[in-house]
């Protein structure tokens, strides 16, 4: 096992696929001479050079669409958004070109791009710059959506999505890239999608969820802990293709479970995980699913407003304890 | 503050640089009284900044001020302004008082968006600055929108629309322009050119130069040096009169530098621009030297004067910071407030749980 933070994870994956085929190009906004918006790409230039890693325009609808074409072609592409707030801009590139060629082309196309970039809640940035965009990439079939919530798991997972054939929206969390851990150091470590991944074994309560508030489960997990109350952590790492069976199976250990995520509520991942359990493990349900969410707010800038507004450890407590009736 | 050369960087002699300009002394006097506030603005936002009084993103106007004060001094109270993240002068030049400004950055009660919007989101209706905008080019059609106001209540106002460099390489600016020629609305776009779209140089990404890309559309292009002060409010007097009369849009080009880093969070120079580069524009292009240099030349501002103007800049931004630092933090139920129009009679608006 090597140290390193998860942004050198995400480097290190980029440099290694960029290695193996030579179809893999970056763009993006600063990801060449500027070594990326959060350095992601850093020194990858001077090893590739400005065919393959290549500064775009600040022009996200463009460039994303580019990437498409280039994949249509036969490239392999990965599209940086400086964070994802800017990929709203390439929506209907990302979703009515890249999500539907292959079935509008009865299969004569396949689309291996992989979009990534930060997401996801950070530090008083305000209503547009501030929040979890994954249901947008999630809602219409034909894209994939992954976060990795540690180093291993963007290297791994970042890997797989550049090799996929299919659209990937690989979303980093933004207040991550410098959280260290361990990543193994075999030749080529690949963690395939739709795999979740228990961070945390427990019997009591399932604490269900993905990306960053992965790390707010753990806190929660270890003050509930400290109460007698043992809760498992199970990670889903790709939200589409989810582990539906990894679902079921920790609903069968503990009974009673809390999702929790940093996006809104409203047709949230949580609402179709809650969704999936009700229809297929309704009678091992003790309680029903709570779920812990952004406040359905756009995030305010005042710092005590964003504190509200974002999931707490004391709301991840306050819903396990409920489903618990303690 | 820099001294300025004998001649300005547009070349022009400074002798009878008022009269060239058709400013009066009072006006220019003003134009200084205004940069030398933003200048100190901007300033003890930066401290402010580095103590965590102000979060998140933070860009700085310092080095573009001429811009804020000459573009918007020619407007009428009832005119528009519209801008992107880099604006809390613009803000300031439309009306907005610098203390409901500097709250705004503190995150605080007497912002004048209540704390909720911060440093990148400034609007203020009564002033007729229209925001603040996050995302480059995001403000693009909401001028062209205001323009389409404007014309269809047959008022005789103009919107300017500030933004960035990089603006022009987005598809959205594109539609717009096409779309405010066609039903000649009274919008004039201003691009603050200050060479680099954060860290990337303009002319790595665009193939052709900003005036040259209302061509397609049949807008008339202009550039003007925007670190001159008085060419800046002369050359917009004139447009502005002009697209106020029926002219229909217009593009200018506002040759500018930004002395400071992209935000608070990003280096001043580095791998993008040498440290010699940001020296030699802050040593030949400070607006407020280069007006300085002419006022003096002019025999209408001497050194006493000057420094009087400076500490009643100073002071302000003080009283700013001082007023930011006093108003109290937003009140919890702040969270919900403004979210939709009213409480809804029928259905459900909210889904945390936390409000029905």
């Amino acid at each position: 096992m090597a140290t390193m933070t998860y942004r050198e994870a995400l480097n290190e994956a980029l440099r290694e696929e960029m290695d193996r085929d030579p179809d893999v190009f970056l763009m993006g906004e600063e990801v060449a001479e500027y070594d990326g918006a959060y350095k992601v790409s850093k020194g990858l230039l001077d090893v590739f050079g400005d065919q393959r890693v290549v500064d775009a325009p600040i022009s996200e609808l463009g460039f994303a669409g580019l990437g498409v074409g280039a994949a249509m072609a036969g490239l392999r592409p990965v599209i940086e958004f400086m964070t994802f707030n800017f990929a709203y801009l390439a929506l209907d590139q990302i979703i009515n070109n890249a999500s539907k060629l292959r079935y509008m082309s009865g299969g004569q196309f396949k689309v291996p791009i992989t979009f990534r970039g930060p997401n996801g809640p950070a530090l008083q940035l305000g209503a547009q710059h501030s929040q979890a965009c994954e249901t947008y990439f999630l809602h219409a079939p034909g894209c994939k959506v992954v976060t990795p919530a540690t180093p291993a798991d963007a290297k791994g997972l970042l890997k797989a999505s550049i090799r996929d054939d299919d659209p990937v929206a690989f979303m980093e969390g933004e207040l991550l890239y410098n959280l260290k851990g361990e990543v193994p150091e075999e030749d080529d470590f690949v963690i395939p999608l739709g795999v979740a991944d228990l961070k945390r074994v427990g019997s009591d309560v399932s604490i269900i969820t993905h990306g960053q508030m992965v790390h707010l489960a753990l806190q929660a997990s270890d003050k509930l802990e400290s109460e007698g109350i043992e809760a498992e952590v199970l990670d889903l790492r790709s939200v589409r293709p989810l582990d539906v069976d990894a679902i079921l199976e920790t609903v069968q250990k503990t009974n009673r479970v809390v999702y929790l995520e940093d996006s809104w509520p409203y047709a949230g991942t949580g609402a179709q995980v809650v969704s999936i359990i009700q229809e297929e493990a309704f009678d091992h349900l003790d309680a029903p699913v709570l779920r812990v969410t952004q406040a359905d707010v756009p995030m305010p800038y005042a710092k005590n407003l964003e504190a509200l507004a974002k999931p707490s450890v004391e709301q991840v407590l306050e819903s396990c304890k409920k489903v618990l009736y303690r | 503050m820099a001294k300025a050369k004998t001649n300005t960087s547009s070349g022009a002699k400074t002798e009878d640089v008022l009269a060239r300009h058709g400013v009066t002394a009072k006006i220019a006097l003003e134009l200084m009284q205004e940069m030398l506030l933003y200048r100190r603005f901007e300033e003890k936002a930066e401290e402010s900044y580095a103590i965590g009084k102000i979060g998140g993103f933070c860009h700085l106007h310092i080095g573009q001020e001429a811009g804020a004060a000459g573009v918007i001094k020619v407007l009428q109270p009832e005119d528009y302004a519209i801008s992107a993240y880099r604006s809390h002068t613009q803000a300031i030049a439309k009306g907005i008082s610098p203390k409901a400004v500097m709250a705004e950055l503190y995150g605080r009660v007497g912002g004048i968006s209540g704390g909720k919007g911060g440093s990148m989101h400034v609007f203020g209706r009564d002033a007729r600055f229209f925001g603040g905008h996050g995302i480059v080019g995001g403000q693009v059609p909401l001028a062209t929108g205001i323009g389409w106001k404007i014309k269809y209540s047959g008022e005789n106002l103009v919107c300017i629309c500030f933004m960035g460099d990089a603006t022009v390489n987005q598809g959205g600016f594109h539609e717009c322009l096409n779309m405010a020629a066609v039903w000649e609305l009274p919008v004039i776009y201003v691009v603050e050119n200050n060479k680099y779209g954060m860290g990337t140089a303009f002319d790595r990404v665009s193939k052709t130069e900003i005036s040259a890309r209302s061509v397609p559309f049949d807008i008339p292009a202009s550039s003007v040096n925007g670190q001159d002060v008085l060419s800046t409010f002369k050359h917009f007097r004139n447009l502005t009169e002009e697209v106020r009369s029926g002219g229909g849009p217009r593009l200018v080009e506002l040759r500018t530098y930004r002395f400071r880093g992209h935000s608070m969070s990003d280096p001043v120079s580095g791998t993008y621009r040498s440290t010699e580069e940001v020296e030699r524009h802050k040593e030949e292009s400070d607006p407020i030297a280069i007006l300085r240099h002419q006022l003096f030349a002019e025999g209408v501002l001497d050194q006493d004067t000057l420094e009087e103007m400076d500490v009643t800049a100073k002071t302000i931004a003080a009283e700013a910071t001082d007023f930011a630092d006093e108003s109290p933090i937003p009140e919890p139920e702040a969270l919900y407030e403004n979210v939709w129009a009213a409480t809804n009679v029928h259905g459900r608006l909210f889904f945390d749980g936390q409000r029905t």
